[in-house]
């Protein structure tokens, strides 16, 4: 386990921001205790300062999970975000999409979201931008990548996709063995 | 008055006698054990708890260190004693005590490489005999070393291999040939120490062979390059020259556990720099603005000629979305284009 270096962790804001805009900060400053960053096996993991120190009790090679994984750099270095990390997203998310229920089920299999099952969609949500997936009771049930803007959403007919699957809370269940 | 003085001095002196008397003798209970090899004296009695707690503790302690010492140092001249330049001196005992040695064992030598190689193969060393019988001089000669049976080195005339150079010294060769594998063996030899010390072994990269691979010769190379005064700063490069890689230049982290408000405050300034570089005016925002302004706009006079429905409702959707009714400015992209270089001519 070790800090993340400057160029991993602008990698890790960059890829944060797109679902969460500037509210990063609101998870660098807490008021409620100090959260960092930490990188061990590859996965970024946030912790709190007094885990962190009860965590290093524990060799490298034994040490599965440690707080909430966020992520993990890929061989290349560039930051992928994981399903666990949508307790953190979900609250701060700044464009969000909401999925009929009928819907539900398909994108917790792991499917793209079609215009058939958008119940609504928060506006002016541009193209490629970082969503955050809802059921219609606000669920948090995932995230993904907006496919069109929330104008074009409006024209494109039903079977058209409009979010794509990133990660669902499926995958709890799908992935159970390598999610840390 | 001088008689009752030298009475004095005289009782002052038996009593002085008998003072040092006792100190030299001291009684115990149980008897003291003794290891005088290591000097050593064990006292076993209890300590009289009464007088411990009447006393002075550091008084008591130092009077028992006292008698004890007496009692060993008693032991010490019980033992023949001799006088070595008018030093009294004795021969002590062997030690009884066994005290732990003060540093660890040492640990055994490492295996060199070969004996390595040997225990994976199945290898064992067979026992020669030092002598062997000499056919030519009829006689029993050492297996190795000076004076050996068979030596090579003594030979008067050495036959021309068929395909070999009939002018090269075979004498010569030969020669070369065991020199090189004596530094072969030692260099073998220092790197056996290397690797049991654990250090990295210099010049390794650079050990001379037959047929130096592509990679040998590009280590070559850097290693030429380096070996410079300034480390090959100032070496110039050819122009496809590639870095070399693994140089082993190793990144710094910082500590797991260490400053937590530094690292929050250089997080927090990493995310306003990300911040100020985001374009003020998101162009794509921009545009799907207006594009819902329109929009709207659009919907809004389908309400008001919804009354009418003799009219193609597609008529009038076309004329929205041209802009002609509000939107000067808004208007379509072409359009502004258009007008733009117009405007200026008008200025001119």
């Amino acid at each position: 386990m070790r800090p993340l270096t400057d160029e991993e962790t602008k990698v890790m804001f960059e890829k944060l921001s797109k679902y969460i805009g500037e509210n990063i900060k609101l998870l660098v400053d807490r008021p409620d205790g100090t959260y960092c960053f930490r990188l061990h096996h590859d996965r970024v993991y946030y912790i709190s300062e007094k885990i962190l120190k009860l965590a290093t009790n524990i060799s490298r090679g034994k040490l599965v999970s440690v707080g909430t994984c966020f992520g993990k750099f890929t061989k290349t270095q560039t930051f992928r975000l994981h399903i666990t990390a949508l307790d953190f997203l979900a609250p701060y998310a700044k464009y969000k999409v909401w999925v009929k229920p009928g819907a539900e089920q398909s994108f917790l299999y792991g499917n793209h979201i079609m215009k058939s099952g958008l119940g609504r969609i928060t506006e002016n949500t541009n193209k490629y931008q970082g969503i955050v997936v809802y059921s219609m009771a606000d669920v948090p049930l995932g995230f993904g990548v907006a496919a069109k803007s929330t104008q074009e959403c409006r024209k494109v007919d039903p079977m058209a996709i409009v979010a794509l699957h990133q990660a669902d809370v499926g995958e709890y269940i799908r992935n159970e063995d390598t999610l840390t | 008055m001088a008689a009752c003085r030298i009475e004095d001095v005289l009782a002052e002196a038996e009593k002085d006698e008998a003072e040092r008397l006792k100190n030299i003798t001291v009684h115990k209970e149980l008897d003291v054990e003794f290891d005088i090899g290591n000097l050593l004296a064990f006292d076993k009695n209890s300590i009289n708890t009464r007088e411990f707690k009447q006393q002075n503790k550091d008084e008591f302690f130092r009077s028992l260190a006292r008698d004890n010492t007496q009692l060993l140092i008693n032991e010490i001249w019980k033992l023949p004693s001799e006088k070595v330049e008018e030093v009294i001196v004795v021969k002590l005992p062997d030690p009884v005590t066994k005290l732990p040695r003060e540093k660890p064992a040492p640990k055994p030598r490492p295996p060199t490489k070969w004996e390595q190689f040997a225990k994976l193969k199945g290898i064992q060393k067979k026992k020669k005999t030092n002598l062997v019988w000499d056919e030519v001089h009829k006689e029993w000669k050492r297996r190795w070393g000076y004076k050996r049976a068979k030596d090579d080195t003594k030979e008067w005339l050495i036959e021309v291999p068929e395909n070999a150079d009939p002018n090269e010294d075979q004498f010569a060769k030969r020669n070369q040939a065991k020199k090189e594998r004596v530094a072969k063996n030692e260099f073998n030899r220092l790197k056996n120490i290397a690797r049991a010390q654990k250090l990295e072994v210099p010049g390794v990269g650079l050990a001379p062979s037959a047929q130096q691979s592509k990679a040998e010769l590009v280590k070559a190379v850097h290693v030429a390059k380096s070996s410079t005064a300034s480390v090959g700063k100032f070496q110039e490069r050819l122009p496809k020259e590639k870095p070399q890689r693994n140089t082993g230049k190793k990144r710094q982290f910082q500590p797991l556990i260490g400053d937590f408000a530094g690292e929050k405050q250089k997080q927090l300034e990493m995310l306003k720099l990300m911040e100020s570089k985001s374009p003020r005016l998101d162009i794509t925002k921009a545009v799907n603005k207006q594009m819902r302004e329109e929009d709207s706009e659009a919907s809004e006079r389908r309400k008001g000629k919804k009354g009418r429905r003799g009219t193609a409702p597609g008529k009038g959707r076309r004329n929205a979305l041209s802009g002609k009714g509000k939107g000067k400015g808004k208007g379509g992209p072409s359009k502004g284009k258009g007008r733009k270089p117009a405007m200026r001519q008008g200025k001119r």
